[in-house]
């Protein structure tokens, strides 16, 4: 039998555990204003988490998924990502949309039940909202890539997606199309090896998710998701190739999901506290932070003086939020089409008068 | 009204004229489906486009119907005006979650940051021989879903006038094609991207004994009928619904307010279909000017039937006829 096609998946690192570099680091390491940039955002992100988990404790905000684990590779998508391309997130995307410039406050109104949370994104405001239904953010993605592509301009889109999410069709579509047709996106299929309680292991018998790319006719590579050199390096790259025309890229960024699923989950029941233990032992902050140590960018003092002013950015923008009153209950119908039908209008009268003064 | 190309055409030709017109004047507007552009599409609605305007614009997908609904998202987002076809309204139920999810809802969970110009369209309907899967009429599927207008066109003029209607609101539609009149008849339209207006009922024969509703490809049996009956002396008032998501409730009240009778013809199910919403519309809002109770002729609530048994299922001239006399007897 002849081979007709035989394929490798390679797998991208730089940095060890604690952060010692295991090879020569890419060019982007000798720039320090944005390796700096990049930790206060890591550092950021994870002090809003723990703030939001709190708030939702404490009956203040609603649901939300931690974003614990995946700082380091939100970090360096929202790096990347020139202001005019596109993101296309999932929901555990907070560290990209800090640094694409949504709001805390913005993300604060979303997961606290405001649709206001999506709405004012005046940095980024083709960016797509945060999309709950698993991997079908994969269709859009390669939607707003084919209106650059009719438009032939030098714009990429960037689309977040699970691991579990890779089982979708949406994500296998999407891929297929990106292929078929060249379309500038970078797909990050973000695998933090739960999707709630189903290991990466059940969602395909594939090695590896980065090979589903190559069924596509895409390049795919996989990446340590918690080395903040190798997961923009790809990124780098992979946009770089986009924005010139040669099409789309699978990077398969691997993680673990520190947190459980969301505040409503409890991740004790299916995988056990060694398992934890492990994937903190590579947590890319951490990592980070011991390069930037070593090469004396980095000391105790700064980190404290960052905490301080993480933990004060945090609180402000909950305040801000907090001080939002909810909308008027007329704002549920008001923006379902750009102009009220008169179906609707009847029902829209009932709310003003039961809620009176309830107008938007 | 500025003038245009008088042409006798079909319903089918009246949809393939209407994404020409708008095509050459709004470059957003791109077409995209399954067989659209090389072959025209099955239906040949696409015929010549991809000539015209190019494969940019008119894009063979893969065969990938949540692709189809979930790109043309995208597309939207971006400000283009994705009209999507899907080949058989059987095949669109793979992007019903793309439509539901994000279609539908885009504006408002974005306070209108961004929204999605889309138009769906499908070939729907039975009576065509068609093989299985290919002969549903499930539009009340869609008419649930707040944020969607559902829109029915059944005629060449009204193909036509609402097709371009459709591409040009700026919110999504599913615009339902019956195929069975597809080349029924032939009727003049001038082509003169005049539209028509969508969230309008059409009051196509004006009575004052029963009102008739009905849409899509069952208005021809509901006008036959409607002729047949005036021979009897019974003047009925027809209208074709067109959008029946949101529905035109006033010109269809004013209707039965003055006929004091009604009876609605669809070809979908029974069970949960638009008809069940009118006739609710009807009791709640002209209960005191009905002199009968209103009377639904439908399909049955069964899965239809392949082609040996579909006029079995479909509802016939006589189905009409004996309804309007049951309610006139009243």
């Amino acid at each position: 039998m002849r081979e007709r096609h035989e394929f490798h998946v390679d797998s991208a690192r730089y940095l060890d555990d604690h952060g010692k570099p295991m090879d020569d680091l890419p060019a982007l390491a000798g720039d320090t204003g944005r390796v700096l940039a990049a930790y206060r955002n890591m550092v950021l992100t994870r002090t809003f988490d723990a703030k939001v988990i709190a708030l939702q404790r404490t009956g203040k905000c609603g649901t939300y998924p931690s974003v614990l684990g995946h700082e380091v590779i939100g970090t360096a998508i929202g790096q990347s990502m020139a202001k005019t391309d596109v993101f296309v997130p999932y929901y555990r995307d907070q560290a990209a949309h800090m640094l694409r410039g949504v709001g805390l406050r913005e993300m604060l109104l979303y997961w606290g039940g405001d649709e206001r949370g999506s709405a004012n994104w005046k940095n980024c405001p083709e960016d797509l909202p945060i999309s709950v239904p698993i991997a079908t953010q994969c269709c859009h993605a390669v939607g707003v890539a084919s209106a650059m592509r009719i438009r032939g301009e030098e714009r990429a889109v960037v689309c977040c997606v699970g691991d579990g999410g890779t089982s979708k069709g949406d994500f296998l579509e999407s891929i297929n199309l990106a292929g078929a047709w060249h379309l500038p996106v970078v797909f990050v299929a973000i695998n933090n090896h739960w999707a709630i309680s189903t290991p990466r292991s059940l969602q395909t018998g594939a090695e590896t998710i980065a090979q589903k790319a190559i069924s596509a006719g895409l390049p795919g590579h996989m990446v340590d998701g918690n080395d903040y050199f190798a997961i923009s390096e790809a990124l780098d790259t992979a946009l770089e190739r986009a924005r010139g025309g040669k099409g789309a890229t699978l990077i398969e960024a691997v993680t673990y999901r520190l947190g459980d699923h969301t505040t409503a989950d409890d991740a004790t029941r299916y995988r056990t506290a060694e398992d934890l233990k492990r994937a903190w032992g590579k947590d890319g902050i951490k990592r980070l932070q011991n390069w930037l140590h070593d090469n004396d960018l980095w000391d105790a003092a700064k980190e404290k003086a960052l905490q301080a002013d993480s933990k004060a950015t945090v609180e402000q923008a909950v305040e801000d939020y907090l001080a939002i009153e909810a909308e008027p209950p007329t704002a549920m119908v008001d923006y379902l089409f750009e102009t009220l039908p008169p179906a609707l209008q009847t029902q829209r009268e009932r709310i003003v008068s039961k809620y009176r003064g309830g107008e938007s | 009204m500025s003038k245009g190309e008088l042409r006798d055409v079909t319903l089918v030709e009246a949809v393939n004229m209407a994404l020409h017109w708008e095509m050459q004047h709004d470059e957003n507007v791109v077409v995209l489906g399954e067989d659209i552009a090389t072959n025209g599409g099955v239906f040949r609605a696409t015929v010549g486009l991809k000539e015209k305007f190019g494969f940019k614009r008119v894009m063979d997908t893969p065969l990938a119907e949540t692709l189809i609904a979930g790109t043309s998202v995208g597309m939207a987002t971006q400000g283009l005006k994705p009209v999507a076809e899907f080949q058989f309204m059987g095949f669109i139920y793979a992007g019903i979650e793309q439509i539901v999810s994000h279609a539908a809802r885009m504006r408002n969970r974005t306070r209108g940051r961004l929204h999605c110009p889309i138009v769906y369209r499908a070939p729907f309907g039975g009576g065509i021989h068609a093989p299985e899967h290919h002969s549903e009429s499930t539009e009340a599927l869609f008419a649930h879903i707040p944020g969607l207008r559902v829109v029915i066109p059944s005629s060449p003029q009204r193909a036509y006038g609402l097709l371009l209607a459709a591409i040009r609101n700026p919110d999504p539609v599913i615009f339902l094609e019956p195929k069975r009149i597809y080349r029924a008849v032939t009727q003049s339209v001038e082509n003169n991207g005049e539209a028509l207006p969508l969230d309008t009922c059409f009051t196509l024969r004006e009575g004052d004994d029963v009102t008739l509703i009905t849409w899509g490809a069952s208005v021809t049996e509901t006008l036959q009928a409607a002729d047949k009956l005036s021979h009897q002396g019974v003047t009925c008032e027809v209208i074709d619904v067109a959008t029946i998501s949101p529905l035109d409730r006033e010109t269809l009240l004013c209707s039965v307010a003055k006929t004091g009778r009604a009876v609605i013809v669809h070809e979908a199910c029974r069970n949960g279909g638009v008809g069940a919403e009118i006739a609710a519309s009807i009791a709640e809002s002209a209960f005191l000017d009905l002199q009968a109770p209103v009377v639904r002729v439908t399909g049955y609530d069964t899965v239809m039937p392949y082609y040996r048994n579909e006029a079995a299922y479909l509802p016939q001239v006589e189905d009409i006829v004996e309804a309007v006399e049951q309610v006139i007897a009243l």
